[in-house]
């Protein structure tokens, strides 16, 4: 039974960082850390004391040039102090077995750092993007989720459908190329997926799929399962009244409970 | 060396955004075009061209998923290429952020990076059969603003021929020390008053017979001597003068004696400034009469006003508006508009963390067809200009956007109204000190922290204290910048929480001259040296350092001994800060550029040297006849059209563009019911995710009155800004308010020949404001005020509704009991509360149906109360079920609304709703009387919830049923209507 310790990264334009450790807090990490980049590089923080490492959701450098694609870069190319790559420390990270989730910009991080998917196990090579919702806008709005039951993610497991907010203006997945969305589907790497309301399938309508990402993906995790990115955001799900119909007596599993996966994943291994 | 870096998508990937514009030059400008496609052409400036192509390897630019980049032109298959850049010095948010890209990829040295800069342009490719007179209007009417950004268009042929060059918007200018002095000793008045309009300073001829008798004055010639200074006063000092002094900071207007003379009654009287007078007695005798219970920690004083959450907590609010530059450029407006106001908070106390914002909007219908005078944008354009801007502004921010409303009327054509709040969260208590108190010592550094000087912004304060006109000067235009602050801001409040500075304040109007001289006012002087200032490119002269507005900068008193921790902080995380002087105890404003002395005045003559505005005001009740109402044919038609009004109808497509639950504590959210696109009243949120303690956030604005007695808008609006925060739970008797005055130039002139009926109308709404706020034990914790809202250009002039917004915040105990204005279940009861008089003056149904009315609704504020109170308790033990307000479109709009919310049907009975005065059926369904809510309790609780009212005004009318929205008088139905239908309706006006 091991100790969860979790890490919020924030800075450069994340703004999910306070709710985000609230929510890991309350799934059960014993602990829970929210860094800066910059402490990061300074040395105040090393990822590798961590095990539950957390990219938020925000707008990293404004999205300009593209959602997280200058922040892929200064991941890329950072170094700490005393001139390691910062690279090197989050290898090091998911090599001792961490995990790791990435909400919205999060996700996009993941994605164009290319951490996911790695449909083929290699990890820093981009094979999917997200961009512009085919409605060119940003949009705040719930969706509901199937959780793709073919999926090994660790997060997820146990879990059927959710149903929480997005709040994105780049979201759909556009892959390199058909081989890789095919890859993806094969190997069971969509871990979320948005779904219509009344039958739960996988759907390509507007607007309970926002953006029209294909194959209704709206989450994606590596071939371990223990990276997972997802567009919609659970942390926002975090109390009863966060549920856009509560006072209508409508009522879901919190958004918390795909933390939770995480932090009973760690527990158990 | 320039080169252009272009990148297009990859052929496979679907160009949404190009589509998006290409419907809009269909839709907005019916212009038929086929398609469009975008490319984004950065243009590099100082990289050596051998290194042009490790642009391309290292995939700085691009995402190589879904572009192709390219140093050649990528643009094939169109009819029309169009190119739209920025103009010099305009903010290119892109432009840096790809600078810090490309510094980072191809690990460029701290002076390599230094030297570079990129360029943003956006290339549109069209297909269509164009002329290039519709070439042109796509440019200058959609997607370039030529204020701030250039464009130029090639037809396939000429761009295969020539294409588009690589274009450095480059600020070229050298440094400067010159400081002129300003001969005004010798000017005769009219030189003076030329002077004053030639430099945008707005000072009046009294304002400078002062500022002449000061330096006339032999003590001061003697101190000005002694610091190598001449005895006229320098550009810089007059500059000085003219911020602090402008309408914007000062608040001229209502600081004015004014002698009120009101015909209606006969009697005559002298207010000693209006601020005094009513807002700030008013919410005095408030506090005074709450004794112990006093909630608020600091009003009126700092940035924003602050009340006690909870015993750990303190939020803050502000409410500002932009109006003048969002008239001129919309997008960059709008966005500075918020990401200004979110230093208010920032910049009160020790400094507040951001929590949310609200926005409101006047517009202009944006149907709008006729002629548009010289300078006025579309409404149209400024409407889908200022959304975005808030768009970017607040999400960008990460700060919800959980309130706001949009008002139309067309003199809002002269000038938009955009208003922008945002409520902060602060520890009680920071680094051990009281968080709401700040002083700035003798001796601390003046630091400033944040973004670049540049001429951006100068004269914004003096500007906005002019009318709107041909003229106007571009550089009054700023783009925010979302992502420069947010850094500094996560620097700032880690800086708090260790205790680093002793004070801070943002810069606004009239920059550092304004922040470190109300700073310095703590300690009694300060030295600022402009010369240290970062610029963002050479060319200020000292007088432009002193009063640029430029954005994103907070200026702050940090003690000499945390100075090194505070400034390795800002350098860890990447934020700027410089060490620009210090604050002392000399009681003198004193500015230098390096060695060479730039503005000494008296810290006291600043401050407190102009001379006080002596205002007349007269009220005379304007006569509006009352006009019988038409005979309505069909009701159920009509309730579809008042649905789909633009003051009522849905404002779905807005309200989902803004990201309205960021930080995880959204309550009660601005669309609610069954398929989420009813109307809430209110926004409530949990500032603390650990606690179930909840905060209201509402307003009330209702500028329709104004033609008819400013006294009973003001009235209106705080009443409903009260009751929508009742209406979702909210405790009347712990709620504080906000005003935000916008009016026309009230001063008598020959320009404004009705001037003193218009600050009659004035005085009025603020004797409104005191008489409603101490009934409804209602503090005012803070407020700002527009007095230049009118436009003159081609001939004509146009002046806005005198208009207040008026928000509140409140405390709400328990989140669980908060509840929402949609039908919740068939068979509840339905109940109105309060009464409904035949108030149809300005309503939504005499605009619809074209008749005239004089009778304003008025307030009766002391059965409201109690009526409110009364509903808390109720809401408290869980007895009902939906709530809703009852504003524009009176009772029939809100039950529809309700049914829409639930799609659910109703049926009530008209004859049953309390009344008085003989309102008619019109009235019935459509008056807009003050104070009233629409309720529905489930039948086992209304018992209960009836005893609660015995003896207050509170009718069942009806109930909740499955079928359609049923309205019955006297036996018969009066309309019936599938919910379903009336949300179309509700719907179709704005489904853009």
């Amino acid at each position: 039974m091991s100790r969860v310790n979790a890490l919020v990264i924030t800075g450069y334009g994340t703004n999910c960082e306070q709710e985000s450790a609230h929510a890991v807090r309350q799934s059960g990490a014993d602990s829970v850390k929210i860094v800066y980049f910059s402490d990061l590089a300074a040395e105040k923080a090393d990822i590798r004391n961590y095990n539950y490492l957390i990219f938020p959701g925000g707008f990293l450098d404004g999205d300009e040039l593209g959602a997280a694609q200058a922040a892929a870069l200064r991941w890329r190319h950072a170094r700490t102090l005393s001139n390691e790559p910062l690279l090197d420390q989050l290898t090091a990270f998911l090599d001792a077995g961490g995990l790791i989730l990435g909400i919205c910009n999060g996700f996009q991080l993941l994605v164009k750092l290319g951490l996911l998917p790695a449909s083929r196990g290699e990890y820093f090579k981009r094979e999917v993007s997200l961009s512009h919702n085919d409605s060119a806008r940003f949009e705040d709005r719930w969706v509901h989720l199937r959780v793709n039951p073919d999926s090994d993610c660790v997060f997820t497991k146990g879990l059927d459908a959710l149903y929480l907010p997005v709040r994105h203006g780049e979201g759909k997945i556009i892959p390199k190329d058909e081989r890789v969305l095919a890859e993806i589907e094969k190997k069971g790497l969509i871990a979320l997926q948005y779904a219509d309301p009344e039958t739960l399938e996988p759907t390509q309508e507007y607007p309970y799929n926002p953006n029209g990402s294909p194959l209704g993906i709206a989450g994606l995790s590596d071939p371990t399962g223990r990276i997972l990115g997802l567009m919609p955001h659970p942390e926002a799900f975090n109390h009863r009244t966060n549920h856009p119909g509560w006072t209508r007596g409508e009522h879901a599993v919190l958004g918390l409970a795909l933390l939770r996966g995480g932090v009973r994943y760690l527990r158990e291994h | 060396m320039l080169f252009r870096v272009e990148v297009g998508l990859r052929p496979q990937v679907r160009d949404v955004l190009g589509q998006g514009v290409c419907r809009k030059i269909n839709d907005e400008l019916g212009i038929a075009v086929d398609s469009v496609r975008i490319v984004k052409v950065y243009v590099v400036e100082g990289l050596d061209a051998a290194r042009a192509d490790e642009v391309l390897a290292a995939e700085a630019l691009h995402d190589p998923v879904l572009h192709l980049a390219s140093l050649s032109p990528l643009a094939r298959g169109f009819d029309w290429a169009l190119e739209v850049g920025f103009r010099p010095g305009v903010t290119d948010n892109e432009g840096r952020t790809a600078k810090e890209a490309l510094a980072m990829a191809l690990g460029l040295s701290g002076q390599e990076a230094a030297g570079l800069a990129v360029y943003t342009a956006d290339q549109y490719l069209l297909s269509g059969d164009l002329s290039e007179a519709q070439v042109a209007s796509v440019a200058r009417d959609l997607l370039a603003n030529e204020l701030i950004q250039r464009f130029e268009y090639r037809s396939r042929g000429e761009f295969a021929a020539r294409p588009f060059p690589a274009r450095a918007a480059r600020v070229t200018g050298l440094a400067s020390d010159q400081v002129d002095s300003v001969a005004i000793r010798e000017m005769s008045d009219e030189d003076l008053m030329a002077f004053s309009r030639a430099n945008t300073l707005a000072l009046s001829l009294v304002e400078l017979h002062c500022i002449r008798a000061y330096y006339a004055d032999q003590a001061s010639a003697r101190v000005r001597r002694e610091a190598g200074l001449g005895p006229d006063p320098t550009d810089a000092e007059l500059e000085v003068l003219a911020q602090t002094w402008s309408e914007h900071c000062k608040h001229k207007i209502f600081n004015a004696r004014i002698s009120y003379v009101n015909e209606e009654t006969g009697r005559s009287e002298v207010i000693d400034s209006l601020f005094r007078t009513y807002i700030q007695a008013s919410t005095e005798d408030i506090r005074r009469a709450l004794g112990r219970d006093d909630f608020c920690l600091s009003v009126f004083k700092d940035n924003a006003g602050v009340i006690r959450f909870s015993e750990e907590l303190s939020v803050c609010v502000k409410v500002e508006t932009h109006n003048s530059p969002s008239a001129l450029d919309p997008y960059g407006g709008a966005l500075t508009g918020i990401v200004g106001v979110n230093r208010d908070p920032m910049g009160t106390g020790l400094g507040a963390n951001m929590l949310c914002n609200t926005d409101v909007f006047c517009f202009a219908s944006p149907f709008y067809k006729g002629e548009l005078p010289p300078r006025l944008l579309h409404p149209r354009r400024v409407f889908e200009g200022v959304r975005e801007g808030v768009e970017h502004g607040g999400n960008k921010s990460g700060v919800p956007t959980v309130n706001g409303s949009v008002v139309f009327d067309r003199r809002y054509l002269g000038k938009p109204l955009v208003f922008c709040g945002t409520v902060g969260l602060m520890p009680a208590l920071a680094a051990g000190r009281p968080s709401h108190e700040k002083r700035a010592c003798p001796g601390d550094a003046i630091v400033m922290c944040g973004g670049r000087i540049g001429k951006d912004g100068i004269h914004g304060a003096t500007f906005s204290s002019e009318e709107l006109h041909e003229g106007s000067p571009a550089t009054a235009v700023q783009i925010g910048d979302p992502i420069t602050q947010r850094k500094m801001y996560d620097f700032l409040m880690r800086a708090r929480d260790l205790g680093l500075y002793n004070a801070i304040t943002d810069n606004g109007a009239g920059g550092l001259s304004s922040s470190v001289g109300e700073m310095a006012q703590d300690c009694g002087g300060f030295d600022l040296d402009l010369a240290r200032a970062p610029l963002k490119y050479d060319g200020l002269r000292p007088w432009e350092i002193l009063i640029s507005e430029a954005q994103e900068r907070m200026t702050l008193a940090v003690p000499r001994d945390r100075l090194k921790e505070f400034m390795a902080l800002s350098r860890e995380m990447d934020v700027e800060s410089t060490d620009l002087g210090r604050f002392t105890d000399s009681g003198r404003y004193f500015v230098r550029y390096g060695e060479r002395p730039v503005a000494l005045l008296d810290m006291d003559f600043v401050h407190h040297g102009g001379p006080q505005m002596e205002l007349q005001a007269r009220w005379r009740r304007p006569e509006v006849p009352d006009q019988d109402i038409p005979e309505v044919a069909d009701h159920g038609d009509l309730l579809r059209r008042m649905l789909a009004r633009l003051n009522i109808c849905s404002k779905e497509f807005l309200i989902r563009q803004y990201d309205h639950e960021v930080k995880g504590g959204s309550v009660v959210k601005p669309l609610v019911g069954v398929f989420r696109d009813g109307p809430a009243d209110a926004a409530v949120i949990r500032p603390d995710l650990g606690s179930e303690r909840g905060l209201v956030v509402s307003h009330g604005i209702c500028p329709k009155y104004s033609d008819l007695d400013t006294y009973w808008m003001m009235a209106n609006a705080i009443d409903e800004a009260v009751r929508n925060a009742v209406a979702v739970g909210g405790d009347p008797r712990r709620m504080a308010g906000v005003d935000n005055f916008c009016w026309c130039d009230p001063v008598r002139s020959e320009a404004v020949p009705d001037g003193r009926y218009k600050l009659a109308q004035l005085v009025r709404a603020n004797q409104a404001l005191a008489h409603f706020c101490r009934a409804y034990g209602l503090p005012c914790v803070s407020g700002k005020d527009s007095m230049k809202n009118d436009y003159v250009g081609g001939g004509v002039k146009i002046s806005i509704p005198p208009t207040v917004l008026y928000s509140v915040i409140g405390v709400i105990p328990d989140v669980n009991r908060c509840l929402t204005s949609d039908l919740k279940a068939p068979g509840e009861a339905i109940y109105v509360l309060g009464v409904t008089g035949p108030d149809l003056g300005a309503s939504e149904l005499a605009s619809e149906l074209g008749f005239s009315s004089g009778s304003a609704p008025q307030v009766d504020a002391l059965s409201a109360r109690q009526r409110y109170e009364t509903l808390f308790s109720a809401i408290r033990a869980g007895l009902v079920s939906a709530c809703h307000d009852c504003s524009d479109g009176g009772l029939a709009c809100a039950l529809a609304e309700m049914a829409i919310g639930g799609r659910l049907g109703l049926r009530a009975d008209l004859d049953l709703v309390p009344c008085w005065g003989g309102p008619g059926l019109a009235g019935l369904l459509y008056s807009e009387s003050a104070g009233r809510l629409v309720v529905t309790v489930p039948q086992r609780l209304c018992a209960e919830f009836e005893a609660l009212f015995r003896g207050q005004t509170a009718a069942r009318i009806g109930e909740v049923a499955a079928g359609p929205v049923e309205f019955r008088s006297a036996g018969a139905t009066i309309l019936s209507q599938e919910p379903e239908v009336l949300a179309r309706a509700y719907k179709s006006t704005l489904a853009w």
